[in-house]
């Protein structure tokens, strides 16, 4: 049990900070991206290729933004894995706070 | 007992007819003690000698020296007491030696048993010494507070003076004079607490010395008050700055950090600090009880950067579009515009025109900039020109306001009124200007210069090819100009007509005054600009994190971008806290404090009181631990 606390308390309050900040802020900016924000344009990573006229090229832009929205839901993700990590770390350290040397 | 040592006088345990005389000295220099002993005396004498047996305990305590135990078989007293001199010089130590077996025994068993009493001694005197020192550790806290206190109160008497019968103490004290009957209340309190028979008695006197300044604080304007008093305590009875800074810092701050998501970040951390403030205290780290002291000033700040963030429509560099732009580019297409298909391929750089129907819908955004110009390639040019413009408004404002707040002060009507007068028609003009251009419709191809509009009025130049902001300006120049430039004679001859002096010596005080004045004034409109540079750099800043760190995760589209920004993300926000937040907030903090302190403040603060300080226990054990 003693090996499951592998960081101290100020890391892992930092880390936890660290995670609701980027859980909040990636699935926002996955909400944005899936809407088709226009001010995210120049984050999308299109070619010459995708801009060709064409009666898919709008689609093909659609797709691009909403692969980049899904990448954010996942870090998002990972971020609450994080997060979840940070707290147990906190809470085991309180615990060895507690216990008698 | 002790050994006995021969070479002590009048001990009476060895008697002069002794046989031997034996003792112990360092190996090396046993040789030389033999043979000074043979050249003295000749072989009279029978010397025997062994190499001594250094046990575990000796060695740990004397150290690995050799040592030899002799002894000196010889007759007659003065050939004794010669050698016991030679003895001497050489440092051997001489002891008794029993003349029985069994002495010897009882001998190291008694200091064998002496050894033991003085190490229980020395064991029990440790254990007595921690133990007091223990149980003192636990009130030394409380007695270093006690004595500080009581030092404190000791000194603050010994301000005072004894009066005729030696009975009494008088004090003369400062005291806020609403609070007069609180001090007479705690008096009578105190008297009546330590038993005494006397009633203290509290008068009023008239002095001629200046009292000191006392502004009364709460938890919440404690800390604008501190950075008042940084720079110069007020002047008794002066009007105190502290109660407008409380919301003009904080704005400043924010004109020059203006991203709602960074003062997102910095509302959230003073709210924090604020509800953990007791707690955090305990660290008593420099660094903390400065944050801590700040933590409504920071709170402050963060709230209003929020705000100037939405006007700036800057989040973390990108924009919301939260109302719908006011510019459409498909309007800019066939059949309302010029564009075509081929004209994409051709150009990389292509302007909206908003004189093109459609294109702008003829309402501004409703609060703040326009989203469109995120993702503008000519933003800066657009967004500099508002900063400055803004920077100057708000500039002239803040000064104005000051040279106002100096009519409180001084109510000198020689002075505020041909100051004020100076400004209005100078740079209230120029905020005129300013305002009006915004106001009206111009293609931007002809627009005349505001700057150029100005030179041209001082400088008496109306050639027509130039274009003019609008009619009738002519007319407004000439009196402006005949305003100004009466202003410079005017004072003097006013105090000259009072005041019947010489006109030369009036004259040049008043001409460096009046230059003073007026370099002053521009200089200072001109160092309110520092609000559009600093509100520039951390624009180009919070863009350039974005770009190239967390712009690089996102490009990335296969899968493994996920983990890319997990990564990413994690240096973008620690850059951001460190260089964005702590860095930027620092010198935005800093350069509102000086905008404050230099070119606000000179219009009206003198700042040469001093600070009323009671004696206070809190403050007394705060800055002391």
């Amino acid at each position: 049990m003693a090996s499951l606390l592998f960081c101290g308390p100020k890391l892992a309050a930092c880390g936890l900070v660290l995670s609701i900040w980027g859980v909040i802020m990636l699935a926002m900016l996955g909400i944005f991206f899936t809407t088709h924000s226009a001010v995210l344009i120049e984050d999308v990573p299109f070619t010459e290729k995708d801009m060709e006229d064409g009666p898919t090229a709008l689609q093909n832009i659609y797709k691009l933004y909403n692969q980049v929205g899904y990448n954010c839901f996942i870090a998002a993700a990972i971020y609450v894995g994080i997060g979840f990590l940070s707290f147990c770390q906190i809470h085991l350290n309180k615990r060895k706070e507690y216990l008698v040397h | 007992g002790p050994l006995c040592d021969i070479t002590k006088p009048g001990n009476q345990r060895c008697s002069p007819n002794e046989l031997f005389i034996a003792g112990v000295i360092k190996q090396e220099r046993f040789p030389a003690f033999e043979k000074v002993l043979w050249r003295l005396f000749h072989g009279n004498f029978v010397l025997r000698h062994a190499e001594m047996q250094a046990t575990e305990e000796l060695q740990a305590v004397r150290g690995a020296v050799k040592k030899d135990v002799f002894i000196i078989f010889v007759q007659g007293d003065h050939v004794r007491e010669k050698i016991r001199k030679v003895c001497e010089g050489f440092r051997a130590s001489l002891y008794s030696c029993p003349k029985t077996l069994y002495e010897p025994k009882q001998m190291s068993t008694s200091v064998m048993t002496q050894m033991e009493d003085l190490r229980m001694i020395l064991r029990r005197t440790e254990e007595y010494r921690a133990g007091v020192l223990t149980r003192a550790a636990e009130h030394v806290q409380e007695w270093g507070s006690k004595v500080k206190k009581m030092k404190a109160i000791y000194y603050t008497l010994n301000l005072c003076n004894i009066d005729i019968t030696q009975k009494l103490i008088v004090a003369e004290i400062w005291c806020p004079v609403s609070d007069l009957t609180l001090v007479q209340s705690a008096l009578i309190k105190g008297s009546e607490q330590s038993g005494s028979s006397v009633t203290p008695v509290l008068n009023r006197i008239q002095t001629q010395q200046t009292p000191p300044t006392f502004n009364r604080t709460n938890t919440f304007t404690e800390g604008f008050q501190a950075i008042i008093d940084a720079y110069g305590v007020g002047t008794y009875q002066e009007i105190n700055p502290a109660s407008y800074t409380i919301v003009t810092f904080p704005f400043l701050f924010a004109v020059m950090f203006g991203d709602c998501g960074h003062g997102l970040v910095m509302t959230l951390f003073a709210v924090w600090v604020t509800s953990q403030a007791e707690s955090l205290r305990k660290w008593k780290n420099e660094l903390t009880d400065v944050v801590i002291g700040g933590r409504y000033i920071i709170l402050l700040m963060g709230m209003f950067s929020i705000y100037t963030g939405l006007i700036y429509n800057d989040c973390f560099s990108k924009s919301f579009n939260i109302f719908g732009s006011s510019w459409c580019v498909l309007s800019m297409f066939h059949p309302h515009g010029p564009w075509q298909n081929e004209t994409l391929h051709e150009y990389h750089h292509l302007q909206l025109n908003p004189f093109v129907p459609g294109v702008y819908s003829g309402d501004p955004y409703v609060f703040g900039i326009d989203p469109v110009w995120n993702i503008a390639s000519n933003k800066l040019s657009f967004l500099n020109s508002f900063k400055m413009k803004m920077s100057v408004i708000l500039g002239v404002s803040h000064m104005l306001f000051g040279v106002a707040l100096s009519l409180v002060n001084f109510d000198i009507f020689l002075q505020f009124v041909p100051q004020l007068i100076f400004m209005l028609s100078l740079f209230g003009y120029l905020i005129f200007l300013i305002l009006y251009k915004w106001c009206i419709t111009l293609r931007s191809e002809t627009a005349p210069s505001i700057l150029l509009l100005f030179i041209n009025m001082m400088l008496f130049d109306y050639q027509s090819e130039h274009v003019l902001l609008y009619r009738g300006q002519v007319w407004i120049h000439a009196p402006l100009k005949a305003v100004l430039y009466s202003w410079l004679f005017r004072k003097d001859h006013f105090i000259c007509f009072l005041l019947q002096v010489s006109m030369g010596d009036i004259f040049v005080y008043q001409a460096i005054h009046t230059i003073e004045f007026c370099l002053g004034c521009i200089s200072n409109t001109a160092s309110y600009l520092r609000l559009w540079a600093l509100s520039l750099a951390h624009a180009e800043l919070s863009e350039v994190l974005w770009r190239m760190v967390l712009q690089v995760g996102l490009k990335i589209s296969s899968g493994m971008g996920s983990l890319m920004l997990v990564v990413l993300f994690a240096a973008f926000a620690v850059l951001t806290v460190t260089v964005l937040l702590i860095m930027e907030g620092l010198s935005a903090f800093l350069h509102a404090l000086r905008l404050h302190w230099v070119e606000f403040q000179n219009k009206f603060y003198e700042g040469s009181g001093y600070k009323f300080t009671p004696l206070s226990f809190d403050s007394l054990l705060k800055t002391q631990q």
